[in-house]
């Protein structure tokens, strides 16, 4: 079992704001966070896979398969976006450091385990064969500044392969 | 208990290729880094020993002696080579981040003198790791 960790980099905005609350509520809660117009930061994040390293290829998982899979599902999404305004993963809920690594760990699990294939235009099942299990999303860690960062990790089973 | 990390870089070489599969095989998969005559990294390690602090050093493990583990385990083996070729275990195994951070387990563990060894942590690129734990 190996942990295997690749970084990407989101720049975004958002206003930290709570409708069901009165602006005096807002604005003692959030301080400079709830300025109308919003303000934006140079994410950083981190996605952890967990998995057995394939005797075919010496690798957990295909790092460029992984880098589409974080393009396609998370930082086409975020990427030069407000938060707030530009996507639907926050109508409902305020675009905290917290519930923004939520909302990607939620993104990404669906695609996991991922074998460790080539391209998405081979045969569906190519790799399957390989004796290494699918690779496993473990964690999900996301700096809004350096001096800020949340993690969220899955249940204790995948971190020691069960 | 305490978990105490050492820091030490290498930069080497190498390749990926696997000899069982075909030469166009081998390029699908490992695309540009199938060139035979290698490329390279600054690699960064980082190991991690946990364990009590003994109360009459005041230390989980000396760490000029984790040091020279490393230097002597790793370092010396590792540093400015072309891993292919000239570390016998990537002869058998194709040199990933992931079968070196498990050959620098298996080469540390037994030799740390005080405490466990916890974690290797080995840094490719500052974009990319692994963690291996030794199971």
């Amino acid at each position: 079992m190996v942990h295997l960790t690749r970084r990407y980099r989101i720049s975004a905005a958002h206003r930290l704001h709570n409708d069901a609350l009165g602006p005096e509520e807002n604005a003692r809660l959030y301080g400079k966070c709830n300025n109308p117009h919003g303000h934006g930061h140079d994410y950083a994040l981190e996605v952890t896979v967990a998995g057995e390293v394939s005797p075919r290829t010496g690798m957990v998982i295909d790092i460029g398969l992984l880098d589409r899979l974080v393009e396609r599902e998370v930082l086409d999404r975020f990427d030069h976006k407000h938060l707030n305004l530009d996507v639907d993963n926050f109508r409902d809920q305020v675009p905290t450091t917290e519930n923004l690594c939520l909302e990607i760990y939620r993104l990404l699990a669906p695609n996991f385990p991922v074998w460790s294939v080539k391209p998405e235009d081979e045969p569906e099942d190519t790799g399957r064969e390989d004796s290494a299990p699918g690779a496993r999303l473990l964690r999900v860690r996301i700096e809004e500044t350096p001096r800020n960062f949340i993690e969220y990790e899955a249940e204790d089973g995948v971190r020691h392969g069960r | 208990m305490v978990y105490v990390t050492r820091r030490a870089e290498f930069s080497a070489s190498h390749f990926y290729h696997n000899p069982d599969l075909g030469p166009e095989e081998n390029q699908r998969i490992f695309g540009k880094l199938n060139n035979p005559h290698g490329h390279g990294h600054n690699y960064v390690l980082d190991v991690t020993v946990r364990g009590d602090v003994d109360t009459r050093t005041g230390m989980v493990v000396d760490l000029k002696d984790l040091k020279q583990v490393i230097e002597d385990e790793v370092i010396q083996a590792m540093d400015h080579r072309f891993l292919n070729e000239e570390v016998p275990a990537f002869r058998e195994i194709i040199p990933t981040t992931e079968n070196i951070a498990r050959e620098i387990w298996r080469r540390l563990e037994g030799r740390i003198g005080a405490g466990q060894l916890h974690r290797v942590r080995l840094y490719e690129t500052a974009d990319l790791y692994v963690d291996y734990y030794g199971e």
